[in-house]
């Protein structure tokens, strides 16, 4: 009997195992790169290796680049990703709005060393000089470019989960549009923004391509916004191409603090969304 | 059913020149509207007196819904929706285009089927959010506002305790006694209730429709509702609408014991809704 119980309940048997092995597959690589890098990196945490800069033998001009980096990105990138998020959901209710969506869309998926060419091209036709074009300044601008599309669609996204009854309650009080958008729309989507937010700031935090154009590197602690800085991903970049073993063993250390980065504000985005 | 459509075409009572009502609140006069190319309501005229409590009543589609939505300028909210006609609030035209609309909306409150607390908000903000969102001066400092809101809506004494916790966090019949409390905050001349009890218990229906009589000692009150008994036990004058038209409109008593429509006179026994 070809649709006999037993044979049904084989057919459900196999599915799940296929599905299981098409999970292994998947989390192999990850798992292991996370297991190589940890065992390669962990003997070079030291004090020393997470405070000093790169002439001590350190990483931490660039733990303290990528923070940099990573704050003046979220002032430039979040304003104007909620703000476009706002647009597209709120006031969005026109024919341009589905072009926008779908030109967001394309670019949260941009290659980023595209992104990182622009920046630069942008920097030095506006201030006329290459000087501020390799800089702090002109690395965060090209992250934002990153950054902006992601806060825009999950904002968007986020906000239209919001009931609109929320929205006619407040409206119906005789509240302006703008009005009832930051007092009552964007509170009740709070752990939705923070997740999109979030999620953005570790992706911008591990991008490489952008900075090699932008910020080019650094062996020294900031130097203004108008100076080349350091940052982990550009670390790791940079230490894997030295003939040096010791040089190489600095890239793993920088790899492990950045990895422990993202992860940890990956468990945040859990957390800030678990709580709703 | 088309038989019913065809017998109220005879009765149709548009294109009938409006004379504007001096002693209304509200006036609605040739009221049509659309949602896209759908007809919603067809030459709808009502006048709503003060002090008084209008019902509208009528099986779902009809357009009730829609009709008490032009009242405070909230259909236009809704894309493609669209509207002609004149709604007078005092002999003004609400639809002028001098008129922000936000203006009337703070003139005109609303209450919704489904109660809709601020879930942010705790059960003290909820009521003075109206003032807030709105930037409104009464001249009284808020924490009065808030608790003779309360106390109109006679929720004060469940919820004195708690006014801190989240708006969402009382019932259901609560939270709408807490939406009216948030309405009428603003100190409104007229309130729009959209089916106010269509979500809650028998026991806070009653509630609310006792509100909804004193009430009236204040503002006037339109209440859209699908129950034909809570309609004659809270209003004054009733409204029947049967697809997008005003079939009747009268003094309560009148409609439901002496209906002159035989439609009308049909969806009071239950013959169909």
């Amino acid at each position: 009997m070809i649709n006999s119980y037993g044979f049904r309940k084989l057919k459900n048997r196999l599915f799940f195992v296929l599905c299981a092995v098409c999970v292994v597959i998947a989390v192999v690589p990850l798992a292991s790169i996370l297991f190589e890098v940890a065992i390669r990196g962990a003997p070079q945490l030291s004090i020393t290796f997470l405070t000093a800069n790169a002439s001590k033998g350190g990483i931490g001009h660039a733990i303290q680049g990528t923070l940099i980096i990573v704050g003046l990105t979220s002032i430039i990138g979040i304003p104007i990703g909620i703000l476009s998020g706002v647009y597209l959901s709120e006031f969005g209710n026109n024919r341009y709005t589905q072009s926008l969506r779908t030109i967001n869309n394309m670019l949260t998926q941009f290659p980023s060393i595209i992104v990182g060419i622009t920046a630069y091209a942008l920097i030095f036709n506006i201030l006329g000089s290459s000087k501020w074009a390799f800089s702090t300044l002109t690395g965060a601008v090209a992250l934002s470019f990153i950054m902006i599309p992601i806060i825009t669609r999950t904002t968007e996204e986020s906000l239209k989960l919001v009931p609109n009854t929320l929205r006619e309650a407040s409206l119906a009080l005789g509240a302006h549009k703008w009005r009832t958008t930051l007092s009552v729309v964007l509170p009740t989507t709070k752990t939705g923004l923070i997740t999109g937010i979030l999620l953005a700031v570790a992706r911008v935090a591990g991008e490489t391509a952008p900075l090699i154009m932008t910020i080019q590197g650094s062996r020294y602690f900031f130097r203004g916004l108008n100076g080349r800085i350091a940052a982990l991903p550009l670390e790791i970049w940079t230490n894997s191409l030295q003939p040096y073993p010791e040089a190489q063993a600095q890239g793993w250390g920088a790899a492990l603090i950045l990895i422990i980065i993202v992860l940890t504000l990956n468990i945040a985005v859990r957390l800030a969304s678990r709580r709703e | 059913m088309t038989t019913l459509a065809q017998e109220n075409i005879t009765t149709k009572p548009s294109q009938v020149f409006q004379e504007i009502d001096s002693n209304a609140k509200m006036q609605a006069i040739n009221v049509d509207a659309w949602f896209g190319q759908k007809q919603i309501l067809k030459s709808v005229s009502l006048s709503v007196k003060p002090h008084t409590v209008t019902a509208i009543i009528g099986p779902s589609g009809c357009g009730k819904s829609t009709f008490l939505r032009c009242f405070n300028r909230m259909h236009e909210l809704v894309p493609n929706a669209k509207m002609v006609g004149q709604i007078l609030l005092d002999g003004k035209n609400i639809y002028d285009r001098r008129i922000d609309p936000v203006q009337i909306r703070r003139r005109v409150g609303m209450v919704f089927q489904k109660p809709n607390p601020f879930p942010t908000m705790s059960i003290y903000d909820n009521v003075a959010a109206g003032l807030k969102l709105t930037g409104v001066k009464t001249g009284k400092s808020l924490d009065e506002v808030v608790k003779r809101s309360l106390e109109q809506v006679t929720l004060w004494d469940e919820v004195k305790d708690d006014l801190k916790k989240p708006g969402t966090s009382i019932s259901g019949g609560q939270q709408q006694r807490l939406c009216i409390a948030r309405a009428i905050a603003l100190q409104p001349e007229v309130i729009l209730m959209d089916e106010p009890c269509s979500a809650l218990d028998p026991i806070a229906t009653a509630k609310i429709e006792k509100l909804v009589i004193e009430l009236k000692q204040t503002y006037a009150v339109v209440i859209v509702t699908h129950n034909m008994q809570q309609a004659s036990r809270v209003s004054d004058y009733t409204a029947f609408m049967y697809l997008g038209e005003l079939i009747e409109f009268g003094e309560t008593g009148q409609i439901f014991e002496n209906p002159k429509n035989r439609l009308t006179e049909k969806y009071i026994t239950g013959e169909f809704g």
